[in-house]
């Protein structure tokens, strides 16, 4: 072969620049509302203030302990959360090639919700404590995360049989996602119906997805799950090309596809447990960001991934900080904001499939 | 010799496909595997890349025994145009630039953008560059999906029934440019086709498989009335219309 004789058109070069542009501003825009989102609240806090205390000079020790312990913990929690269930619909959507995966869709969300459940109240992870802030405290994170995570694993599972042998159109995976979350649905709320007051209470108010609830410790957690999935996925970007191409179209390219598909369900599936174990059940992100994206930039894994990681986590941030001022002094658990944005979104995304 | 298939079986769920096949496949030729359907064509295709395993035998690309390579090795001198290519939100030029994905490893270099802006110049598909192949014509995907096997700089194209869902003008415009690119770059190519008359006019040779058994291969001027109306159990007869054979089917 002899193609050693072309030049790259700069039109070309262009659209890639935009995509970086595109990425780097999503990384500045999550980075500005950290910090507004830190600000804002019931206690007024300047922004000064705010990047005074986040880069260790002397603040007054009330705005430190506001920022450090409440604010921050939070909107980091929300914006490791966005960006890893935005990473885990991209990959669902790219490897089902289904623009209805993500982890909600699928059923995935409300096995891990079953999973933790089971664990509250039989697996020995539901030694309850109330929390100071009237809230209820799962006291053992990881055994509630392991179970969160089985169950998340056989939906996943199950969803893979499914799209092996009835292929994974969107009406498929859409029915087994309504089979599967039904499913558990029932399991969780059979557990609910015999659970004590103080199990029923710790369920219940698990399955808000809130970013309240993180604390230091289970931040580090989900921070390290998510990089490492985000490692994975990103290094993985281009064999996600392939398979948008077709199976054979990528086989003949040399990627070991039922690998990187079984892979791929299991790691986002991982990642989607992991966080919903610790936050509850935050629905629709995984479905909305990487639309919204690549309608922007295109499905070009190599630069959708890293914009869906930053859009997700600036996404969830921005409904995270609205959830905690709208109705001001009470806080909305985000799930419920996201799932009142989600839901138009999935149905315009319906809506354009059956005209195109 | 490029291609070199000795003794190659394939079963499927345990019944027999075919067996016994062997053929070759030199530098600058272009083989047409023909036969009725299901009488694994395609099957016969993917077991040349090991994308299927062949029950016995053994495929020889450059005298390399390919189920000793890996998928990526095997990708780096094999290209493959699968039957049906799905279109996602991609350039023309990404999806090209795909198939450099086997000689590349993290990133993606100038030599790599280069390839690919050639190979679109030399298919005429550098207007389109930047059109999102989700919006091309069968045929301009069709064309996309032949670029992004040339890219990978193979010794050996595979290209199954690359114009079953073409007009007749894509169908010879696609199969005018394999010929031209087997002929320039001297590299082998084998394709499955269902279309004879396509097949006889830019084929150099031809292997016809019945009842899983090769039924006869040979040059494409080799072809008889008598070998297609057995294969496709129809009388037929053959004409010569301007230099070229036609398959007419007898009433």
């Amino acid at each position: 072969m002899h193609f050693h004789d072309g030049e790259v058109p700069v039109d070309y070069r262009r659209y890639t620049g935009r995509k970086l542009i595109f990425i780097v501003g999503l990384l500045a825009g999550l980075l500005i509302c950290l910090v507004a989102s830190i600000s804002l609240g019931a206690a007024d806090i300047s922004m000064v203030h705010v990047l005074k205390s986040l880069g260790g000079l002397d603040v007054a020790p009330r705005v430190e302990i506001i920022v450090r312990n409440i604010r921050l913990p939070q909107a980091l929690a929300a914006v490791v959360a966005g960006a890893g269930l935005s990473m885990a619909g991209a990959v669902m959507q790219s490897i089902l090639r289904n623009p209805l995966g993500s982890p909600f869709t699928l059923g995935i969300s409300h096995a891990a919700a079953f999973g933790a459940a089971l664990s509250v109240m039989v697996l020995g992870g539901g030694v309850i404590t109330s929390g100071t802030g009237g809230g209820v405290n799962v006291t053992a994170p990881y055994i509630t995360t392991a179970s969160a995570f089985g169950f998340s694993l056989l939906a996943a599972l199950i969803i893979v049989g499914v799209a092996r042998s009835r292929g994974a159109t969107p009406e498929t995976m859409v029915l087994t996602g309504v089979a599967l979350g039904a499913l558990f649905t029932a399991g969780t709320m059979f557990l609910q119906f015999f659970a004590d007051d103080v199990q029923l209470a710790a369920m219940v108010f698990w399955t808000f997805g809130d970013t309240a609830r993180a604390s230091w410790g289970e931040l580090g957690s989900i921070t390290l799950v998510t990089l490492a999935c985000t490692v994975y996925f990103l290094f993985n970007g281009w064999n996600y090309n392939a398979i948008d191409a077709g199976d054979e179209t990528a086989r003949g390219l040399g990627v070991r596809v039922e690998r990187l598909r079984m892979a791929g369900m299991l790691l986002a599936s991982l990642l989607t447990a992991s966080l919903i174990a610790f936050l509850g059940i935050i629905g629709f992100v995984g479905l909305v960001v990487p639309h919204m994206v690549r309608r922007i930039i295109g499905a070009d894994h190599r630069y959708l991934l890293p914009a869906c990681f930053f859009g997700g986590g600036l996404l969830l941030l921005i409904s995270d900080t609205v959830a905690r001022l709208l109705f001001s002094p009470h806080t909305l658990p985000v799930s419920v904001l996201t799932a009142f944005m989600g839901a138009p979104v999935f149905l315009f995304i319906i809506l354009k499939g059956r005209r195109s | 010799m490029i291609l070199n298939v000795r003794d190659m079986g394939f079963a499927y769920n345990g019944s027999p496909v075919f067996q016994d096949v062997e053929f070759s496949v030199d530098p600058g030729e272009l083989l047409a595997v023909l036969g009725p359907n299901g009488v694994g064509k395609t099957t016969l295709l993917k077991c040349i890349n090991a994308i299927h395993a062949p029950r016995s035998g053994t495929v020889y690309v450059d005298q390399r025994d390919v189920s000793r390579l890996s998928p990526r090795e095997i990708a780096r001198d094999v290209g493959y145009v699968a039957q049906r290519s799905e279109a996602a939100r991609f350039t023309v030029f990404d999806a090209v630039l795909m198939g450099r994905k086997p000689h590349v490893r993290w990133r993606v270099g100038e030599e790599d953008l280069r390839i690919v802006s050639a190979a679109l110049k030399r298919l005429d598909l550098d207007r389109l560059r930047l059109r999102h192949i989700d919006t091309l014509s069968g045929g301009e995907l069709q064309k996309v999906a032949v670029a992004r096997a040339l890219v990978q700089e193979p010794r050996l194209l595979l290209l199954d029934e690359p114009t079953s869902s073409l007009d007749l003008k894509n169908q010879i415009s696609i199969l005018r440019l394999v010929r031209r690119v087997v002929d320039e770059h001297d590299i082998a190519a084998v394709m499955t086709m269902h279309d004879l008359n396509t097949a006889l006019r830019f084929a150099h040779k031809f292997l016809f498989l019945k009842q899983g058994r090769v039924f006869a291969a040979g040059h494409m001027h080799e072809v008889t009335a008598d070998m297609v109306s057995e294969v496709y159990g129809l009388p037929v007869q053959l004409r010569i219309i301007d230099g070229h054979p036609v398959v007419l089917p007898c009433h």
